[in-house]
């Protein structure tokens, strides 16, 4: 199979990411989907220099979700709705490249003319869902017969994806002698992070000891390798790059990768030791000169500490199996001065899990230099990839020049 | 009410979730090409045959990944336990997520030999996997 070839204009630098806006971000805030969601959508608007009048689109990932407990509390007719939006393009769903799938697809609406300002928009209240005695994050909950993929894992007790990441990290580490300590030491640069960000849930210090001696949830992953149900929206505005109205605000678009060429399914793929975040990346590289030494910080999925690292080989920040050797140097290779500034907000593992868009949130704070205590300097070119799994989307962006 | 989810069953998967009634794991196989392929699917993978169907499997696989569950989800399951991705020796990238039983979680490795054996639930007989006596 092959990735559609490099063109001399390529559709995606055709858009840019001109608003970005976040809700509050905490746990049990109490607050409903659509209140978190039109907060964060507004801020983004007013961000983008724009009216509610101008924005002709919405996009959202993954479509309201009864079934699953905040994890998916408003989807987009009800946004629409609220702020009486008049869109000539919208879509929502989940079977996409995950999270930032929905990207994509205004990306896509606003470079072939369907609209020209897409309001995109992610939102969670899982923490306050589970305040009510629900837990989305357990399939097969609900009580009810499973079909689709789920049939083949969740019967069996596999039902958290603790445990399906869980059986890649255990194959990883047979096959390449990577270490819990390794692992580790991407929670505590979370961490170290989330101390520098206000708005991150987790700030206190975290040890290595900490780490290690923590209780194991579905080994190798114990509790800080997971990440931290929370309440939250982010959002932001897909423009057409003609169409912003201010430049200073613009963060470009330089590449994507939404490619899936290994089975669609957890058990099923070829090579237990990577993900489609392999797929993505290698099509996120094809469609730039860009390199992976020109990237300044990089804001890379850990729902999953080992999810993390599985993007970090993706893209090609050390050779496959190599993980063991980079993660070594922790914080001289991952932290703020370091060679590779890694989840400066946090992650989700310290930020909250805002599945996905809080790291494309930080990736536009770092490159409008918008950081603070936690501005990674000169940051020009910035990656962000989501999923885990069968899932994975990433994007390249780089600072207006 | 206990928290056993089980799969909806359809004329695609019947094969498959009731096979352990009389002892067989069935998985679908190319009557062309001879490749089997699993989840249950009416088009063979490899050379896009219409005919294919269930076949009986030997039920002997390899451990490819396993991992031992320790969170204690839901009150009904009793923790820890092992689950693992298994790979079929009739054809090795055809895997199976499942739990293994008969096995302390300090005693799994990748590449133990393991053969199913069946629980029955309700409709449906799941296919577990037990270490191959011996080892």
């Amino acid at each position: 199979m092959s990735i559609p070839a490099r063109t001399p204009v390529l559709g995606e630098r055709n858009a840019v990411i001109s608003g970005i806006g976040q809700s509050a971000v905490g746990r049990k805030l109490g607050r409903t989907g659509i209140s978190l969601t039109v907060e964060a959508a507004l801020a983004a608007i007013a961000d983008a220099g724009l009216t509610r009048d101008d924005i002709d689109g919405v996009a959202s990932y993954p479509g309201a979700m009864d079934s699953s407990p905040g994890m998916a509390p408003t989807g987009v007719p009800e946004l629409k709705d609220a702020l009486r939006l008049k869109v000539n393009w919208f879509s929502g769903g989940g079977e996409v490249p995950a999270q930032l799938g929905a990207v994509f697809n205004a990306v896509a609406a606003v470079s072939c003319g369907l609209a020209n300002h897409v309001l995109v928009f992610r939102t969670v209240n899982e923490s306050t869902a589970q305040t009510a005695g629900r837990r989305a994050s357990v399939v097969g909950s609900g009580g009810s017969r499973i079909g689709g993929a789920m049939q083949y894992l969740v019967p069996f007790h596999a039902v958290s994806a603790a445990n399906w990441v869980g059986m890649y990290a255990q194959r990883y580490m047979h096959q390449y002698g990577l270490q819990r300590e390794h692992l580790g030491q991407i929670a505590l640069n979370a961490r170290r992070h989330a101390a520098l960000n206000p708005r991150a849930i987790f700030r206190d210090p975290l040890t290595m000891d900490d780490y290690m001696n923590a209780r194991m949830v579905s080994w190798p992953l114990g509790l800080y390798d997971c990440d931290i149900p929370c309440d939250g929206s982010v959002a932001l505005i897909v423009s057409r790059a003609d169409a912003a109205p201010d430049l200073k605000q613009v963060v470009r678009i330089e590449s994507i990768g939404s490619a899936l060429h290994g089975r669609d399914s957890w058990d099923q793929r070829e090579d237990l030791t990577t993900m489609a975040s392999h797929d993505a990346a290698k099509m996120m590289w094809s469609r730039t000169d860009l390199k992976p030494t020109d990237v300044d910080s990089a804001h890379l999925y850990d729902g999953f500490s080992y999810l993390c690292m599985q993007w970090l080989e993706a893209l090609g920040f050390f050779p496959k199996g190599e993980a063991a050797g980079f993660l070594e140097g922790g914080e001289s290779r991952i932290g703020l001065g370091g060679e590779l500034p890694l989840n400066t907000n946090g992650g989700q593992l310290s930020a909250g899990r805002l599945h996905g868009y809080g790291y494309l949130h930080e990736a536009c704070v770092q490159l409008r230099g918008e950081g603070g205590d936690r501005q990674v300097q000169g940051a020009e070119v910035s990656v962000v990839g989501a999923g885990g799994g069968p899932l994975g989307g990433c994007i390249l962006l780089t600072k207006d020049r | 009410m206990t928290f056993q989810p089980l799969p909806m069953v359809t004329d695609d998967n019947a094969p498959f979730w009731e096979g352990g009634e009389v002892g067989e794991l069935r998985i679908n196989r190319c009557r062309e090409c001879r490749t089997w392929f699993h989840p249950p699917a009416p088009v063979c993978p490899e050379c896009l045959s219409m005919n294919v169907g269930p076949e009986v499997a030997s039920g002997r696989a390899k451990v490819a990944a396993y991992t031992i569950n320790v969170q204690a989800w839901s009150p009904e399951l009793e923790a820890p336990y092992v689950l693992a991705y298994v790979e079929l020796d009739d054809q090795p990238d055809v895997r199976l997520t499942t739990r293994l039983i008969d096995c302390a979680p300090a005693d799994v490795r990748v590449g133990m030999p393991v053969e199913v054996t069946f629980q029955a639930a309700e409709d449906i007989w799941l296919p577990l996997f037990r270490p191959v006596k011996g080892y």
